[in-house]
């Protein structure tokens, strides 16, 4: 034999994969029952039977900066190039549920994402876009009551009936507290506001997807593929529970719960882990809640390349790995898409960048011809299992929180960050043994960096944001505004229905931060268990 | 002759609302590792409280990591603050995502060093452990 040029060969969530996979890496698999057809049980295949030869994946490309008015002109010149879908970035103050003139959002206004304080805010935001027509998912957690409370009075305005609105708010916050940490309350009360906005959308926003659950920013954090698949999917039985047990009928709500995932380097474990993920929660679902309508068994999901892969070092690299990433997907029969921007690893990116990025998409739907046949890799000795490993190995992860007493315990204990935090210090740890190589970073490096272009937020973001504010507390009336909180608080401190005093406050001309506030006087703040 | 020193004491944090707190767990791990004595702050702390708790913990350094792109407005509020409570002397370095130009403004203002992203672990242990043969 040859000698090997490794003693050992690992996928990048550490998992050894062998020479040549045959037969008897399939022992005990079956065909009928562990893969069955496209659109049917478990869904290893794809949730559709026909998948992208009937309808292709949404091209949805995330974007927000600066101001409401600097986004809209970005979705403006997006969906004017072909974009399926909108995505709103929203900046750091707004996701931790603070106006853009709290003095804790100094220097972060605009930069991470829009800014978005108040109900003219979000007018302006979709300003001259056709809300029934287009679907819109927005990036926000701890405060997404509010954010969809503002959505949903912008097309009250407009006069387009409630359930015409199509779109997502990704309301997880339970990956917040393991791992893109940002949050507002302690978890109980969090929870039970996700319920709320879930059974708000079974009974009025029917085409709405009131939860996101997430995956992405766990392996953001540096968790193996693994531990994406069983933390998220965990996350998702722990809110339809929360659901069930608030009197929910599972077929009421468990058809409109949407996932996201991270697409990282590795291109079979990552397309392994969307069929791993369909199969679990399939199997998952019929064993805890014996739902009547299948589609309360399907995963569904949004898919987004690694931002963690991206190197500064020659960036333009970046957007081969992009496409790697992105062909991962497709071939893992991702319902939605985001590819990243080459620049993204700077800063927010720019338009030529972020339409490289499309093209990538719509090349790959186009020119590719990998979207002619449903799941291209399923039979495949290597891909089935690689889903095996997958699904097993998660399961493990799932035995060990029910040991746990749940997710929220876990949480609690800081058991998930833990296991994140020392995956990321594995990786890190083979970067820096050579046993794990990146392109530019470790190996082929130029001595010169290469510079590109980059998208540069301005101080008169915050500035306007801040004198708009002003005008807006000057022009309301504040005896309303006081009133439509206080009623906020009633209504919070007996559990009931948050949706429809939401929606009087932002009309009330409450802002973000005040409703915000309001609500930690009744739910308290959340204290993270500091893991090292 | 060797002179007997205390140990190294660095407070390391982060600044501002950004939750990106991969790199900085995993250089909390490093610095304690090679013996320096880390506190370590959690995340979206204010300038004020970073400064405050520094002095309160009497550290040599602050290191600092941010990714949210309020790095001009944050890290220069910090040695404000320092020289404002007679700490001016405490080292000021931090790492994160920022754009290449904004280095050098930074240096300028008074910040020591700055580790850009895939930085080797081990520069970042040599240079905190430099501080204390500096001092």
């Amino acid at each position: 034999m040859m000698k090997e040029r490794k003693n050992r060969y690992t996928s990048l969530s550490g998992l050894e994969i062998d020479q040549v996979y045959t037969s008897d890496h399939l022992t005990g698999w079956s065909p009928e029952q562990d893969l069955g057809r496209p659109g049917a049980f478990p869904y290893t295949r794809g949730i559709y039977p026909t998948m992208y030869r009937s309808r292709l994946w949404t091209m949805r490309q995330f974007a927000g900066f600066g101001s409401a008015d600097d986004t809209n002109q970005r979705f403006k010149y997006l969906l004017a190039q072909g974009q399926t879908g909108l995505s709103v970035a929203f900046d750091l103050p707004t996701l931790m549920g603070l106006d853009s003139d709290d003095p804790r959002a100094r220097g972060e206004v605009g930069y991470c994402g829009v800014a978005i304080s108040s109900l003219a805010d979000m007018e302006r935001l979709f300003d001259g876009i056709p809300l029934d027509q287009v679907t819109t998912s927005m990036t926000i957690n701890g405060p997404a009551a509010v954010i969809f409370a503002m959505y949903l009075a912008v097309a009250e305005k407009r006069g387009i009936p409630l359930h015409h609105l199509g779109g997502t708010i990704q309301n997880d916050i339970l990956k917040e507290y393991i791992a893109q940490k940002e949050w507002l309350f302690p978890p109980e009360p969090h929870i039970a506001l996700i319920v709320d906005t879930i059974a708000y959308c079974a009974a009025h926003v029917p085409k709405w997807h009131p939860i996101s659950i997430s995956g992405y920013h766990i392996r953001e954090a540096g968790s193996t593929a693994v531990q994406e698949l069983a933390f998220t999917l965990y996350n998702g039985v722990t809110y339809v529970d929360a659901a069930v047990k608030a009197g929910l009928d599972v077929d009421t709500f468990a058809p409109q719960l949407s996932f996201f995932f991270n697409v990282h380097n590795d291109f079979f474990e990552e397309i392994a882990k969307f069929r791993a993920a369909r199969r679990l929660w399939a199997r998952e679902m019929e064993r805890r809640y014996h739902p009547k309508n299948p589609r309360s068994l399907q995963l569904r999901c949004h898919a987004q390349t690694a931002g963690c892969s991206l190197t500064a070092q020659q960036p333009m690299n970046n957007v081969v790995r992009t496409t790697l990433q992105a062909l991962a997907a497709v071939l893992g029969g991702t319902q939605s898409l985001h590819t990243n921007s080459m620049d993204e690893t700077l800063a927010l990116p720019t338009e030529e960048a972020v339409t490289l990025a499309l093209r990538t998409q719509q090349i790959i739907a186009s020119e590719s011809e990998t979207v002619n046949s449903v799941d291209p890799l399923g039979g495949s000795y290597f891909v089935e299992s690689l889903t095996n490993r997958l699904e097993e190995e998660a399961r493990d992860y799932f035995r060990r929180l029910d040991g746990m007493g749940g997710m929220v315990k876990a949480i609690e204990s800081g058991f998930p960050q833990r296991e994140i935090l020392d995956a990321s210090q594995r990786y890190q740890h083979e970067i820096e043994q050579q046993e794990r190589h990146i392109v530019g970073v470790t190996d082929h490096m130029e001595p010169e960096r290469r510079s590109i272009p980059i998208l540069k937020i301005g101080p008169e973001v915050e500035q306007e944001q801040v004198a708009r504010l002003s005008d807006l507390r000057k022009s309301r009336d504040p005896f309303k505004m006081a009133g439509s909180l206080e009623e906020l608080q009633a209504m919070a401190a007996c559990h009931q229905s948050l949706m429809p005093a939401l929606m009087e406050a932002v009309k009330a001309k409450a802002t973000l931060g005040e409703i915000c506030a309001a609500l930690k006087e009744v739910y308290g703040t959340y204290h993270e268990p500091v893991v090292l | 002759m060797a002179v007997a020193t205390t140990p190294l004491r660095v407070l390391i944090g982060k600044v501002g609302l950004d939750g990106h707190d991969r790199g900085v767990k995993l250089v909390v791990r490093a610095l304690r590792d090679a013996g320096v004595e880390i506190i370590y702050t959690g995340l979206h702390h204010t300038p004020e409280q970073i400064v405050a708790t520094a002095i309160q913990e009497d550290v040599q350094a602050i290191g600092l990591s941010l990714h949210s792109g309020a790095h001009n407005s944050l890290l220069p509020r910090v040695l404000e603050l320092l020289k404002e409570r007679g700490a001016g002397d405490v080292t000021l370095f931090g790492g994160g995502i920022i754009p290449d130009d904004d280095v050098p403004r930074l240096k300028a203002a008074g910040v020591q060093m700055w580790f850009r992203p895939a930085t080797p672990m081990q520069d970042i242990v040599t240079f905190v452990k430099g501080l204390q043969i500096e001092r």
